[in-house]
């Protein structure tokens, strides 16, 4: 239950964010332009990798509902790797974009591109970190119900970068 | 249920330093809250000070120059809007009074809130520290709007800033933990019999702004971050020049600070209710329609905050909207009022001093609240806005549910929190000073703000209309007010750490009270109580005909 309390606290940071980068972009159409520089296809397979992730976490409940811990933790390490597969891809979109010039004071757009998708970032290592916590205490059998919890939180990280994607990247 | 259900023996430390007990927590809270209350009281006394001899120098602080005195507006009104208030109001008293009021053994996650505690406390460490930085505190107001805040060319303070935006960050991240473990510990803790409308009045309170202050402080933060890349990173979220928009934080800051105020108002206005019926011996007037208020307080309050914002310059068509709900919101506060008024109506009153405290708080409320009509319309507003009488209506409106209902809070549950009894003779000289010296203090401001007189203006002889006998002389009663109510404070000091030490002993229920918290022992040992009461009735049952005495606690069966 307070998982579900912090994830409404989280909901409303990511909010007020994104609503006021949508005011900006109503009044900047300009800004689509700046957005086609966003890498569109490092973005999609970050997608991508986020979702099949997910679905390891949903896995990993499953095993651990049904008191197989070793099968779970497994999962959870597949889980932490995506998140390693999404920050290394991450981190070749930021150096690529910065070599090209399009640091975060270029303009507001970019201030926000990577505000939003380093407040993201954050999320994903909180997350990598949880579940790599939890991990190491259900392969042991304890605590198998915080599996369910770092599952909730993982899957609001991956809508919240549901929400990004197109906003981001898919605005021009 | 909870790690500190088992009773066990501990050392010093794990058991007064790094406890996860919620009343050691909430005492931390309490004490370290009333240490920085003591730092905005000393900050109020310099403004004060020096608005009253402008170019002379303010005794055990010396000569200010406009930079400083910015520094030390901006910090007096963070500290005890943010260390003072949220730390005693939101975090002291839900913390002790949640658990047992529903006659829990603990919090329903006790490390959380040990994490919440030292989380504050370490917000509390960087916030002082950053009067010690090069180029002191943060000077842009409490509001840190930008550009103020966003370039040390504006207010001078430049580390200042990125300190103080750190600590409210650090700070709201600690009062996210301990809020989530409020809203869980009452939906989830409940004794049997207890449903939501068996709740004691504070609780409900808590419970709404600790959910009010989740939804709110999400947008401020997003801000802060914003308003620190700009600060940091360079970016230009609140630059013009970079293609941003400083009203942008205005907005982000006041969908916070307006709830905010009413996170603050309703858990001061609980503990008003918990007093006045155990003080005239009668229900209290309006159970459900004041819970009911409470909500829809805490529900307007996301739709006023632009009121904040009336010459900042946002489209005129806006004004009138959030004016409109501004004056609205005024409607439920009107309904606990009034209510709070008919519980006293014919009731054997009881003038003792968490009594007093608690009609003051309604007294002074009142003069906050009918300032308040002033400032939400905008055609008196444009006038008034950024004048002493916003300041005056400010404290108005928040000083009585602060300073008043904390006063009366801690008169009312000492006995519980330590076993023995204040000193009612202190407590009433502590009452009346306070009540003359905010009075004193206040009721001029109303007038300077008339005259013209700014806020943060170090030296109001520049200007022709302050330069004047009235005002000089307005300026000085101000002043003495200070001097009252400050001075005013040694017998409450007196009252608490003698009380500690060499008070009477309580017992378990010294007011006979009906709430579950009077049925622990005084003071509750770890885990609070033998097993959790059974609840068989609302916590206002005074003076019921059919009984011999004048009280029915919640857990007796008949």
């Amino acid at each position: 239950m307070a998982m579900w309390w912090f994830l409404a606290s989280e909901i409303v940071i990511f909010g007020g964010l994104v609503f006021t980068y949508l005011l900006f972009l109503w009044r900047y159409p300009e800004w689509t332009e700046e957005a086609a520089h966003t890498l569109t296809n490092a973005g999609a397979i970050n997608t991508f990798v986020l979702l099949t992730s997910s679905y390891f976490v949903v896995l990993a409940h499953d095993a651990a509902h049904h008191e197989r811990y070793q099968k779970a933790a497994r999962l959870l390490a597949l889980t932490v790797a995506g998140g390693f597969v999404f920050l290394a891809v991450k981190t070749y979109e930021y150096s690529h974009e910065i070599h090209a010039g399009f640091v975060p004071a270029r303009s507001v757009f970019w201030s926000f591109y990577y505000t939003l998708t380093g407040l993201h970032a954050l999320h994903v290592i909180g997350g990598m970190v949880a579940m790599t916590v939890v991990a190491l205490a259900v392969r042991k059998g304890q605590n198998p119900q915080r599996v369910e919890y770092v599952g909730i939180y993982w899957h609001f990280v991956d809508v919240v970068w549901i929400f990004l994607f197109p906003l981001l990247y898919l605005a021009s | 249920m909870s790690d500190g259900a088992h009773a066990h023996p501990e050392s010093f430390i794990s058991k007064y330093v790094f406890s996860v007990d919620h009343k050691v927590i909430a005492v931390q809270y309490l004490l370290t809250g009333m240490v920085m209350g003591l730092v905005g009281g000393f900050l109020a006394y310099v403004i004060r000070m020096q608005l009253a001899e402008p170019t002379g120098s303010v005794p055990g602080y010396g000569t200010l120059n406009f930079v400083e005195y910015n520094a030390v507006v901006t910090m007096h009104g963070t500290i005890m809007i943010f260390w003072v208030a949220m730390p005693i109001l939101l975090a002291a008293f839900s913390n002790l009074l949640i658990p047992l009021m529903l006659g829990a053994d603990d919090m329903a996650f006790p490390k959380l809130n040990r994490l919440s505690y030292w989380t504050f406390l370490l917000s509390t460490v960087v916030l002082v520290s950053s009067f010690f930085v090069p180029g002191g505190a943060a000077a842009g107001g409490w509001t840190s709007y930008p550009p103020l805040s966003a370039s040390a060319a504006y207010s001078g303070g430049h580390l200042g800033v990125t300190f103080w935006l750190l600590a409210v960050v650090l700070e709201f991240a600690a009062f996210l933990m301990g809020g989530i473990n409020f809203i869980v510990t009452i939906i989830n803790m409940r004794p049997r019999g207890m449903g939501f409308f068996e709740l004691p009045i504070v609780i409900w309170m808590q419970f709404v702004a600790a959910i009010v202050f989740m939804l709110s402080v999400g947008p401020l933060l997003a801000g802060g971050i914003m308003l620190l890349l700009d600060r940091v990173v360079g970016t230009g979220f609140y630059d013009p020049a970079a293609g941003g928009d400083p009203i942008l934080f205005q907005h982000l800051f006041w969908f916070f600070g307006h709830p905010e105020v009413y996170v603050i108002f309703l858990p001061g206005m609980g503990i008003i209710g918990e007093i006045l019926p155990v003080f005239s011996r009668k229900p209290l007037f309006g159970y459900r329609m004041i819970v009911w208020a409470s909500i829809a307080t805490g529900v307007m309050s996301f739709i006023v905050w632009a009121h904040h914002q009336f010459i900042a310059g946002i489209d005129p068509r806006l004004a009138t909207p959030f004016s409109i709900t501004t004056i609205m919101i005024s409607v439920p506060v009107a309904v606990m009022i009034f209510s709070y008024l008919a519980t006293l109506w014919r009731g054997s009153i009881e003038f003792t001093t968490p009594m007093l405290f608690a009609v003051g708080t309604l007294v002074l409320f009142l003069l906050g609240g009918v300032t308040g009509i002033h400032l939400g319309t905008p055609a008196t507003d444009i006038f008034l806005h950024d004048t002493y009488f916003v300041v005056a209506h400010f404290h108005y409106a928040l000083i009585p549910p602060v300073f008043m209902a904390f006063f009366a809070g801690i008169y009312f549950w000492y006995p519980k929190m330590f076993g023995r009894m204040m000193n009612e003779t202190l407590g009433k000289v502590h009452f009346w000073l306070t009540m003359i010296g905010i009075n004193v203090i206040f009721q001029p401001q109303f007038a300077l703000g008339f005259m013209g007189h700014q806020r943060r203006i170090a030296n109001p002889l520049l200007f022709d209309s302050l330069n004047t006998v009235q005002a000089i002389e307005l300026q000085w009663l101000s002043t003495i007010g200070v001097l009252i109510l400050l001075p005013g404070q040694i017998p409450f000091l007196v009252a608490f750490v003698r009380g500690f030490f060499s008070g009477e002993e309580a017992g378990a229920n010294p007011w006979r009270a009906n709430t579950l918290e009077w049925v622990a022992p005084s003071p509750p040992p770890h885990g609070n109580f033998a097993e959790q009461p059974q609840v068989y009735r609302g916590p206002y049952e005074y003076s019921r005909p059919d009984r011999e005495e004048d009280w029915f606690p919640q857990n007796l069966a008949s």
